[in-house]
């Protein structure tokens, strides 16, 4: 550890807040399962550290079908919610690592470069979550969507979203539960019959399959449609080729499953 | 800061970003928790946090001040085995056992939290944990009569009588 990373423990959110100020040379501590290692190997010394582990952000809220939560909720802890975030949170490496990682760290992880990083990020892509994050221009709230491109620049807070009236999930079997997954596909439908798609795996972070979205109503159209929606990459863990051959798959897995739960 | 480590208190120095893994080996010197990949891909640093398996290489320090940290020295003592170390040597379940005290704890806590001899669900629980010698099917077979509560008589282990290869494999 570089003895000159000046680290800083918030005990509220609003220190937290005050501690990140405008995100400048500040790395964002939350379990510690990402950023820890790239620490060890020195590919990251970052001259401040924000550690939020004792900043009271954890916990999940319902609110009506309204569902929040924090930044340092335990992605263990979304084990038991419903599909797609349950499945997906379930998916993610194993029991030590659910147990540590944060939900937040989860969705802010940037693209690593052997694997897709914050698997989460499709399900709460599907579930269109909103983000309120704090930085530049103090806290503001907005949709995962907007916020997935900043979010290496700010302090993510809280995500929230309805609770959908049917969800899915299907991913990629991983060789080993060390292994980020290759390719995974959510999907929601809200009360009024609208469906969302999104992928984690299919590109730099996780992205809307709006032209699946569209063409849904026929899942093999569907299917073929999300390939319109993404640009598909090698890394070591798969092929573009493969993710291509795979998407379609997944895509009618979800509205399948979706469809089943009607 | 302050770290409970098997029983006893000690006053950290180390930044609250370190690893408790190199807390535990370089600070006080207790080495039952290996550094396998230092990235939390082995399971060999596994530890327990009151009471929780947690990667130590992954754990920064400062998340564990306050905490009661167990390693594999707080388990039981050469005299004194506990009943889960008398398990991996009675079905040889360490072979070169680099990433024997990552299992012995994943499995502690296992069989802590209620877990039974179901070989999926011990699966499950030691997923995370690599065993290059790949000698995971006796390992899961430790667990599992731990699980139950079998008891061994190490005497007759140490030549072999009552082992699972002694009795044709049955794993």
């Amino acid at each position: 550890m570089d003895a000159a990373t000046e680290v800083y423990m918030p005990g509220s959110e609003e220190e937290a807040i005050a501690a990140f100020g405008d995100g400048t040379d500040i790395v964002v501590v939350g379990g510690g399962t990402i950023v820890v290692p790239e620490m060890s190997y020195r590919r990251l010394q970052p001259a401040k550290a924000l550690m939020l582990g004792r900043a009271g952000m954890a916990g999940i809220r319902r609110e009506g079908s309204r569902v929040t939560i924090g930044a340092t909720t335990r992605v263990a802890e979304l084990a038991d919610l419903p599909s797609p975030l349950g499945p997906c949170a379930s998916n993610v490496a194993d029991i030590e690592i659910r147990a540590q990682a944060t939900v937040g760290g989860n969705i802010c992880a940037g693209s690593g470069n052997e694997a897709p990083r914050g698997d989460l990020q499709g399900a709460f892509l599907a579930l269109g979550a909103t983000v309120r994050s704090a930085g530049a221009e103090g806290v503001a709230e907005e949709s995962l969507e907007d916020f997935l491109p900043k979010r290496r620049k700010r302090l993510l807070l809280d995500i929230s979203f309805d609770e959908p009236a049917a969800g899915a999930f299907a991913g990629l079997d991983r060789p080993h539960t060390h292994d980020y997954t290759a390719l995974a596909v959510s999907g929601a439908r809200s009360a009024d019959g609208t469906i969302r798609l999104a992928a984690t795996g299919a590109g730099g972070s996780g992205t809307r399959l709006p032209s699946a979205e569209a063409a849904a109503a026929d899942f093999e159209a569907g299917g073929q449609a999300a390939l319109g929606d993404v640009t598909p990459h090698d890394d070591a863990i798969a092929s573009a080729w493969y993710r291509t051959k795979v998407l379609p798959v997944l895509v009618r897995r979800v509205l399948t499953e979706l469809k089943e739960s009607a | 800061m302050n770290l409970t480590v098997n029983g006893v208190t000690h006053e950290i120095d180390s930044s609250p970003l370190t690893p408790l893994l190199d807390v535990l080996r370089e600070e006080l010197g207790i080495t039952g928790a290996k550094a396998g990949c230092h990235q939390g891909g082995c399971g060999a640093c596994t530890v327990l946090i009151d009471g929780e398996p947690r990667r130590s290489c992954l754990m920064p320090v400062g998340y564990a001040d306050g905490g009661e940290i167990m390693t594999v020295e707080g388990l039981g003592t050469l005299d004194d085995l506990s009943p889960i170390q008398q398990a991996f040597i009675h079905h040889y379940a360490a072979q070169c056992g680099f990433c024997t005290s990552g299992m012995l704890l994943a499995g502690q806590a296992y069989i802590d939290h209620g877990g039974t001899d179901d070989e999926e669900a011990i699966q499950n629980a030691l997923a995370g944990h690599v065993c290059r010698c790949t000698g995971y099917s006796k390992i899961i077979d430790a667990v599992a009569a731990t699980a139950r509560g079998d008891s061994f008589d190490l005497t007759e282990t140490a030549v072999g009588k009552h082992t699972t290869m002694a009795t044709g494999g049955a794993e």
